[in-house]
């Protein structure tokens, strides 16, 4: 008796504000698609980030056994106990460094599993083929420069990387776009919030002939305010519902198919389905908890006992 | 029933006190008339014992309960116990007679068994049986405060408090509803009533309470509208 009658509520106040409800949901869905666009960026970045790129400013990376075969800096073959004892001496020695970290050929072969995970490059791979390398952080990273003029070209060494200098660029591309997108985000977060106020205020208005009764007859605050509060949240979560589409449509069309990233761009390893999945969650329960909050602190106004 | 001990009510921002001082008690089954003209506290006096306001000095117990005492979200239960009706019906317009009852039951959370049983014995105790399908609309003045006091009461309320109930209504049909509101008292209901008309009044005979400009200036056992006229 009670949720068919709390229900009927729902929908004749959702239908009475027609135009009212639709501003909610698109606000909502606008908001929530950002948000989750925003989550996702920052997932993609840090996919392509690997597992070093926060941790470390240089990388020497030794010469392996097929290096020795294919690459001129590793003519004198792959690299060797010794040397290997050698460089770690001297890197600790130097003065710019802060931390030296080794990573074998089969530690290297987890991480870059675990950046590259279902790549077709990544598949053919063996942990032989693998560099072993040493991550230096340095005390500035400026000092890359004297890193790299000390052991380039050093027996065993196949190259000194900066690490920063590669991707940096493009990071910072889609960190400046992220930050864009949040703002725009908190903009329509701030609209949804007042449009559902406003709805929620209206509807309690129109319907105060009903709540004033109510009141009279002694039903509980709650009872009252329930039907206000699950038309706001009815309204989020068909936002919520939207935004998903939204960002499912979003993946399908830029990575997948219509432009297609994944193939133009066959290098970058693209979020999966599951980093979108994931977020899906997290979306639908906010578009439902966050405007059934904001009916619910418009109404102590409008609603007293 | 209803206890007020010095009683002052001062609404923010004026200066005049609607209430000053006032202590009375009415006890159970007891019928009580409320009088007073226009703007002098006979309102605030009705909202204090719905507890939709509070007093500003003294206490107001109701039902045994000291309703300043009373928290916010127990107000609903002690509610559940009064019925109200007013000059006005307030009576919801899509919904038909039966529902306009029903409702009073169904935001209490009554199950719809007790609903479909209590409805239809209300509506005949105020004689509406039969119109249980018609919508408010269709109803003269006299029938939609009978459906209204049927709203009140189908709670089995201990107490029932009518704000002018027959403000809207010709004399005649006014007769009818003070007799439905006698014959609800006499079930042991006790009935406070706020009203203007001086013919009920001298009529009925009950306990007559007068306010003027917030005091309490007369109460008399079996009294009439006023003294001189």
């Amino acid at each position: 008796m009670r949720a068919q009658f709390v229900l009927s509520e729902i929908g004749v106040g959702l239908r009475r504000n027609l135009t009212m409800t639709f501003a909610v949901i698109v606000s909502v869905a606008l908001s929530l698609a950002l948000f989750g666009g925003s989550l996702l960026m920052s997932d993609q970045v840090n996919t392509m980030k690997g597992y070093w790129y926060d941790k470390v400013n240089v990388s020497v990376f030794l010469c392996n056994k097929s290096d020795a075969e294919s690459d001129p800096n590793c003519a004198k073959g792959a690299v060797t106990e010794d040397q290997k004892k050698q460089i770690l001496a001297d890197l600790e020695e130097m003065s710019v460094v802060e931390k030296v970290t080794h990573e074998s050929q089969d530690e290297a072969y987890k991480h870059y599993k675990e950046q590259f995970g279902d790549s077709p490059l990544a598949s053919s791979l063996t942990p032989d083929q693998m560099q072993e390398s040493y991550r230096i952080k340095l005390k500035d990273p400026e000092k890359y420069q004297v890193i790299a003029t000390a052991f380039d070209g050093r027996d065993g060494v196949q190259s000194v990387q900066d690490q920063k200098g590669i991707l940096d660029n493009l990071f910072e591309l889609l960190n400046g776009m992220n930050w864009a997108a949040r703002a725009i985000m908190a903009l329509m977060l701030v609209v949804a919030l007042m449009l559902i106020v406003n709805t929620v205020r209206v509807s309690a208005f129109s319907r105060r002939r009903e709540t004033g009764i109510m009141r009279l007859v002694g039903a509980s605050g709650f009872y009252i305010q329930a039907p206000f509060i699950m038309e706001a949240a009815v309204a989020g979560l068909i936002g919520g519902g939207v935004a998903c589409a939204f960002l499912v449509i979003a993946r399908y069309f830029i990575i997948d198919h219509g432009l297609a990233l994944s193939e133009k761009l066959n290098l970058i390893n693209f979020i999966g389905w599951d980093a979108v999945l994931t977020k899906l969650p997290l979306i639908l329960a906010t578009s439902l908890l966050m405007p059934a909050l904001a009916a619910f602190f418009a109404l102590r106004k409008y609603l007293k006992v | 029933m209803i206890r007020f001990d010095n009683v002052s009510k001062v609404y923010p921002k004026q200066n005049r006190p609607a209430l000053r001082d006032v202590s009375l008690e009415v006890e159970k089954g007891e019928f009580v008339f409320l009088v007073g003209s226009s703007g002098s506290g006979k309102s605030t006096f009705l909202r204090l014992i719905l507890r939709e306001e509070r007093c500003s000095h003294g206490q107001v117990h109701v039902l045994g309960k000291d309703l300043a005492r009373l928290s916010n979200w127990k107000v609903p239960q002690m509610r559940r116990q009064l019925g109200t009706v007013f000059q006005d019906f307030r009576l919801l317009p899509n919904k038909t007679v039966a529902e306009n009852v029903a409702f009073a039951q169904e935001v209490i959370g009554k199950s719809r068994g007790e609903i479909r049983k209590s409805v239809p014995q209300v509506l005949d105790l105020v004689g509406l049986g039969g119109k249980e399908d018609r919508m408010p609309g269709e109803l003269s003045g006299g029938e939609q405060q009978r459906v209204a006091i049927a709203r009140a009461f189908v709670n089995r309320p201990k107490l029932l408090i009518a704000d002018e109930p027959t403000g809207n209504l010709d004399p005649q049909t006014s007769v009818g509803i003070m007799k439905l509101l006698d014959r609800i008292n006499r079930t042991g209901t006790t009935v406070v009533m706020a009203t203007h008309d001086q013919n009920i009044v001298d009529q009925m005979r009950k306990r007559v309470i007068e306010l003027e400009q917030g005091r309490l200036v007369r109460d008399q056992a079996r009294g009439v509208y006023g003294y001189q006229h």
